[in-house]
């Protein structure tokens, strides 16, 4: 095996203590392997929606997953945080705890989810100026979009719904059922059009939020 | 270690995924029956209480004679509710603590559906074992 290092063995999952998340993947590893997962799903539809569907599909489960290990990590970061209270204000209030408010699960996607995937806070959150449900989270370039581009035929394809996906594994397993989706807008003066996730948040969760004040 | 005690895991579908018999006491055989139903009936009083506070713990949250009902809510809405006549609310929140991270173990293996039943048995001798220490 390339690089192994003596890796201490389990028997079992259970006996292994939880990642603290410090280890990184290489790029080029996780962009081919994204490769991969995008050509096997382009054989398996045959038409675009579908494919963003099964990519969608494909992040949900890593979005559940995160959710419940990041919460569970935020517990041990708390100690930290008191620290450095003034540049992280979002980190604060949460310890042991579970995101119920709207802005809250919000920022925590913005900020801790997509630190851990992709090492940085996500360039800007915004609210959508149309519709009261809406929330728009964009990147300049997305890391899952960093290699791809997209043919001229297959019109408004996003590889950004793996992403989306993500972000809609978090938000519903938190109980915030919201419709996501992932599209390309071009930037002035820029070469390549930026990501935006579009997170339209169901009926019920922006009732319960009024309820809630 | 507590005489009576009875624990549950309901997923976010509302569909219990995990149950245990974890009390000393011998066992009676409509027990566990009156246990399931007193959990099942507390599970509306969790739905209305888990939006009230962002905590996960909750404590004492309904009674049934000298059964008490405490349960953890995490982040993905799974429940852990335990069913139990002792007062050691510390050992309680640990038991819910060390239990939600093997929870956390076993959602994490790609194999596992969130939602599906946890049949793995080192699973169950784990919570046993977790049951005897602090409860």
């Amino acid at each position: 095996m390339i690089g192994a290092s003596k890796i201490k063995q389990y028997s079992n999952v259970l006996e292994k203590p939880l990642s603290k998340g410090k280890q990184e993947v290489s790029l080029s590893a996780f962009a081919f392997l994204f490769s991969e997962l995008v050509q096997y799903n382009q054989t398996q539809v045959d038409n675009i929606a579908e494919l963003e569907r099964r990519l969608e599909d494909a992040g949900y489960a890593v979005g559940a997953r995160c959710l419940e290990l990041l919460c569970h990590r935020e517990k041990v970061y708390h100690i930290i945080v008191k620290l450095c209270v003034m540049f992280m204000p979002f980190w604060l209030s949460q310890g042991n705890r579970r995101e119920t408010r709207l802005l809250g699960i919000l920022s925590f996607v913005h900020s801790t989810v997509w630190k851990v995937l992709f090492g940085k806070v996500a360039d800007s959150l915004e609210k959508g100026t149309e519709h009261e449900d809406e929330y728009m989270i964009s990147e300049k370039e997305l890391l899952v979009n960093r290699f791809i581009s997209i043919p001229k035929d297959m019109g408004t394809f996003n590889c950004g719904a793996f992403v989306a996906g993500i972000v809609r594994g978090v938000l519903d397993s938190a109980g915030f059922p919201a419709v996501v989706t992932a599209h390309f807008v071009p930037m002035e003066g820029q070469q390549r059009p930026r990501t935006t996730i579009l997170i339209k948040f169901a009926e019920e969760v922006l009732r319960r939020e009024a309820r809630l004040g | 270690m507590a005489t009576t005690a009875s624990f549950i895991i309901v997923s976010r579908n509302d569909i219990p995924i995990y149950e245990a018999e974890v009390g000393s006491a011998t066992k009676r055989e409509d027990a566990a029956q009156l246990h399931q139903f007193v959990l099942h009936a507390a599970l509306d009083i969790v739905q209305d209480l888990a939006w009230t506070t962002s905590a996960m713990f909750l404590k004492n949250i309904d009674r049934f004679n000298d059964l008490v009902v405490s349960v953890y809510v995490t982040a993905g809405h799974t429940r852990l509710m335990l069913l139990h006549d002792s007062r050691n609310d510390d050992g309680i929140k640990s038991f819910f603590q060390e239990v939600h991270e093997l929870y956390i173990k076993v959602l994490l293996n790609p194999l596992y559906l969130p939602g599906a039943r946890i049949a793995s048995s080192h699973f169950d001798t784990k919570v046993r074992a977790l049951a005897r220490k602090y409860l």
